[in-house]
């Protein structure tokens, strides 16, 4: 048997049960790879469950730098009974099987091309462990400590870790560490040259950091001045608001009275949750909420009313599996067509595509300038792998000269000046109005906002060539929205070739990876990653200096490529679907065979 | 209706405290039909500002959608509206005042809009007890889409359509009670005395203000079998008493000197003066506020009057300990930590 052999290059895969205290180990081991300077991306492959069922978490250390998905496993971890056959199946040859081995493997078990290794966890914790409310949770922690000593990692990386952790309570670092050193003793008196697999220290995590968009998110909205929150409790966004709920005790408590500068509302349901932040946002305040695909549907109708009344909504949909329930815990990119065009009537909505926890911040604080200044809804396409997964990042800076662009809002003195006003009269040409804050003027600037059609003046109307001015003044608005929106970013590896690929948010890093590969093979595939809708003019020139463009995403539907031909013209079999849909993050392997097979297909067909 | 009120005002309109005339709490002319009970309400809003009196533009009305939902564009011209969707004003309504706490928010609805398609939402607002006056014109009967019953419909009551109700009703002001409204009132619209400084008080008093108003719609729920017609509630409706209300810094001076009046007061100093009947109930008591109603359901009475107050709940802000400040006027310098503080927070991360 040949036993698999890397430094830094592997995928370690944790059997685990939920609610079993196995994340924050886990956790530990992720963050000491991060720690070593080696990248790291972990992903949590968990059910819609609070306690009992399996959960997987998979680690993938990659010097090269690749943070997608890789797919398949070179050690698990299987401390989950229910799993273990499965788990045990699963391992590519070579690889590497750790249990509890505290009870044998049954006979069954029987497989010559793997390595397993043995670990008796329980019987280490039972007789090593004098707390015995501690010793189920430090299973975990004992695991921990044999990889440290079969990855070659040393034990230091992951003491300084638990007392970082445990900072102001030191108490609880002591039996962590000592469970530590438990694991890391027996591996390296059984196993001491069991494993091939090595994560040795680099420098390439110099200056990062590592957190997870919905954080990043949140941090985005403390920095871009947001001080009303309306949402409704849904995985697997919930945590946005959670951390926004966090942020703002830290940063925003009056220090005498304690009250805050910010109100969150956990609503009746996700209705009433965007309800809430147009209320606010007509109101002056910036407002925002965050959500998954069954909380959009419901939005919908809201939704449309801002387009329509010219209200600022900023929306943060974090992905999950559809339709209707679908799997809760799992990621997809399918809401895109959904939001584009979210509610009845004519509507379409500025959609932002964030591909890591920086773009997480810095779209979230562009996303409010971005309502304010069109007076509308925009719209942060995250997901569940972005949104719940800790990313290897840049950090994130602000600028301190940047002043929020709150757009066009009348002051009382501006009100004072004017000889006319009405609220939707569009005088700067960009089909954006001047609109007013109630309370602002004694005498000027009241106006009506209503859902249904309304003149200049915010009046009701029926009569139709003013229906049809304001819808028209709608769409040249819309071409405000693309002059505004940030911009794809093109990578051209080869200007003569005609070969390009485009994707967005969290396929973009397998994406970028399968590129690699491809191109290794001698295949070359422009690429163009997509940061916005409405599309800019780039977007098409892209397309058109390419024969076929491959269009990845997390979709059964192709819904951005369905996006781009309804909003563009152009041949339909131009534009090649490469789509990816289990709930589980798409992969390099799985985008560069599927492009290889398409251009082979073509090769042989001509 | 296509005729145009005259824009002219006799000179000599009589300001109030603040300086402005009733006039510049009038909105555009009614598109309702002739007698409807909505416009009364109206009428009886514009009269309740003037003598409050408060400033047009810090109150800013919130409406639904439905016949009722349109009443917002007929009164206080120089306040800003906001007539959202079906049945979600409550939600625009808590964004907003969350927004600035410091306006007066008047919303108005129907009984389609609040008790079905709304209910979620007015319950939940109610339980916030979301600083506002929460005005249901109810009608009993869906009048935009022609008199279908609606569920503050009584049962067993029959309107234009000619079937008999056969669904039990929701009683709005019971329902409030119960989670939590700070000051509940029922009014007739035909009974401007009465309504007048029930809407007074409600603007008064800090919290959730339900005030709901049986409104007769003319065209299709006036029928002689009707509970909601004007002849019906006229027959039928008993106060709890009469009201008056003293704003704050006004001298005290009543008539009544009795151990009949009640007296209640308000966060800004307001008094309530309710004068009863002898040996009726305190209407700072919730559960005999519950009790009456349902007594007079029981005999099919309808009790009108201030039922319930109670102003020092703690509005939606004080519950979740929102700055004084209203949040939209807070500046970029004390909402943005800035760089330093990004720096550090990212060692965290690290």
């Amino acid at each position: 048997m040949e036993k698999i052999a890397s430094i830094n290059d592997c995928v370690i895969r944790f059997a685990n049960v939920n609610g079993s205290g196995s994340a924050s180990a886990n956790n530990l081991f992720a963050k000491a790879v991060f720690r070593l300077g080696v990248p790291v991306s972990p992903k949590n492959i968990f059910p819609s469950n609070i306690q009992g069922l399996p959960t997987w978490y998979e680690v993938r250390v990659s010097e090269k730098g690749y943070m997608g998905r890789r797919g398949g496993a070179d050690m698990v971890v299987a401390i989950n009974s229910q799993t273990l056959r499965q788990d045990y199946d699963e391992l590519v040859p070579g690889g590497y099987f750790l249990y509890d081995s505290t009870r044998t493997l049954p006979e069954e078990y029987n497989r010559t091309d793997i390595t397993v290794i043995g670990i008796p966890l329980t019987d280490l914790c039972n007789t090593k462990i004098e707390n015995p409310r501690l010793r189920q949770l430090l299973k975990n922690i004992v695991y921990v400590g044999a990889l440290a000593s079969l990855l070659d990692m040393g034990l230091e990386v992951f003491t300084d870790s638990l007392k970082r952790q445990f900072k102001k309570k030191p108490q609880l670092a002591e039996p962590n560490i000592q469970a530590l050193e438990i694991g890391f003793a027996y591996a390296r008196e059984h196993h001491q040259d069991a494993c091939g697999l090595s994560i040795q220290s680099r420098t390439c995590n110099d200056g990062k950091i590592m957190m997870d968009g919905n954080n990043a998110l949140a941090l985005g909205a403390l920095y871009a001045g947001a001080t009303v929150a309306g949402w409704y409790p849904i995985t697997p966004s919930t945590s946005v608001i959670e951390a926004f709920d966090s942020f703002t005790k830290r940063f925003r408590l009056e220090p005498e009275s304690g009250l805050r500068k910010a109100a969150i509302i956990q609503a009746e349901d996700e209705l009433a949750a965007v309800g809430m932040v147009i209320g606010a946002a007509w109101n002056g305040a910036r407002a925002f909420t965050a959500t998954s695909g069954p909380g959009l549907s419901l939005m919908n109708e809201f939704l449309g009313l801002a387009y329509f009344a010219e209200i600022p909504v900023l929306l943060v949909d974090v992905q999950r599996v559809g339709p209707s329930t679908g799997m809760p815990t799992r990621t997809q990119q399918s809401d895109i067509l959904t939001a584009a065009y979210a509610s009845h009537g004519d509507t379409r909505h500025v959609l932002l595509f964030p591909a890591g926890p920086r773009e997480c911040f810095e779209m979230m604080a562009d996303g409010f300038d971005l309502a304010e200044r069109l007076q509308s809804p925009v719209i942060i396409m995250s997901d569940l792998d972005l949104g719940m997964n800790d990313w290897i990042s840049e950090p994130f800076s602000w600028d301190d000269a940047r002043r929020y662009d709150r757009g066009k809002v009348l002051s009382a003195a501006d009100l004072e000046g004017l000889k006319e006003w009405g609220r939707y009269l569009d005088v700067d040409g960009d089909g954006i109005g001047y609109r007013t804050y109630p309370g602002t003027h004694p005498s000027k600037g009241a106006y009506f906002t209503r859902g249904s059609s309304h003149n200049e003046y915010a009046a009701y109307t029926e009569v139709a060539p003013v229906y049809e001015r304001g819808m028209n003044r709608l769409l040249i608005k819309w071409e405000t929205a693309r002059r505004l929106v940030p911009p794809p970013e093109e990578k051209i590896s080869d200007p003569a070739c005609r070969i390009g690929a485009i994707f967005f948010g969290t396929s973009s890093p397998a994406a970028f990876e399968a590129l690699d590969i491809l191109k290794a093979e001698g295949i070359t595939v422009n690429s163009l990653r997509l940061r916005s809708f409405p599309f800019q003019p780039q977007v098409m020139e892209f397309i058109n200096r390419h024969d076929r463009v491959f269009i990845i995403e997390q979709n059964r539907d192709g819904q951005v490529r369905k996006l781009l031909l309804a909003e563009n013209e152009m041949p339909a079999v131009k534009l090649v679907p490469v789509l990816h849909f289990d709930g589980h993050p798409i992969t390099a392997g799985f985008i560069s065979q599927q492009i290889r097979q398409a251009l082979q297909a073509r090769n042989s067909s001509i | 209706m296509t005729f145009t009120r005259p824009k002219f005002r006799h000179p000599d309109l009589p300001p109030n405290a603040l300086g402005y005339t009733r006039r510049d709490y009038e909105g555009a002319l009614s598109t309702l039909c002739a007698g409807c009970g909505h416009d009364s309400i109206s009428n009886a809003i514009i009269q309740a500002c003037y003598e409050l009196p408060v400033e047009p533009h810090r109150v800013v009305k919130m409406s639904g959608i439905g016949c009722s939902s349109k009443t917002p564009a007929y009164f206080l011209g120089k306040s800003h509206g906001f007539n959202s969707v079906h049945g979600r004003m409550p939600a625009i309504a808590t964004g907003a005042n969350m927004a600035n706490r410091d306006l007066l928010y008047l919303g108005v609805s129907g009984d389609g809009d609040t008790a079905s398609i709304g209910l979620g939402q007015f319950t939940h607002v109610v339980r916030r007890n979301l600083n506002m006056v929460y005005i249901v014109m109810n009608n009993g009967c869906y009048g935009l889409t022609k008199g279908q019953d609606s569920a503050t419909a009584d049962r067993g009551s029959t309107s234009k359509k000619g079937t008999p109700n056969p669904f039990e009703s929701i009683d709005l002001c019971e329902l409030a009670l119960q989670i939590g409204a700070g000051f509940v009132a029922r009014g007739f619209s035909g009974d401007k005395s009465q309504l007048v400084p029930l809407l007074k008080a409600a603007m008064s008093c800090r919290g959730f203000s339900l005030v709901d108003v049986i409104s007769p719609c003319v065209t299709f729920n006036n029928t002689s079998a009707s509970t909601k017609s004007y002849q019906y509630v006229r027959d039928h409706a008993e106060a709890t008493g009469t009201v008056d209300l003293v704003p704050p810094r006004q001298e005290i001076v009543t008539d009544y000197q009795d151990g009949a009046t009640q007296e209640v007061t308000l966060h800004d100093g307001s008094v309530i003066f309710l004068h009863k009947e002898e040996g009726s109930r305190s209407i700072t008591d919730r559960r005999a506020a519950i009790d009456a109603l349902e007594s007079h359901r029981a005999e099919n009475r309808i009790l009108t009057g201030i039922l319930y107050c109670m102003d020092d709940g703690g509005d939606t802000h004080e519950m979740i300990k929102t700055t004084l400040q209203p949040l939209n006027s807070i500046l970029q310098e004390d909402l943005c930590p800035g760089n330093a503080a990004l720096q550090q927070l990212m060692e965290g991360y690290r």
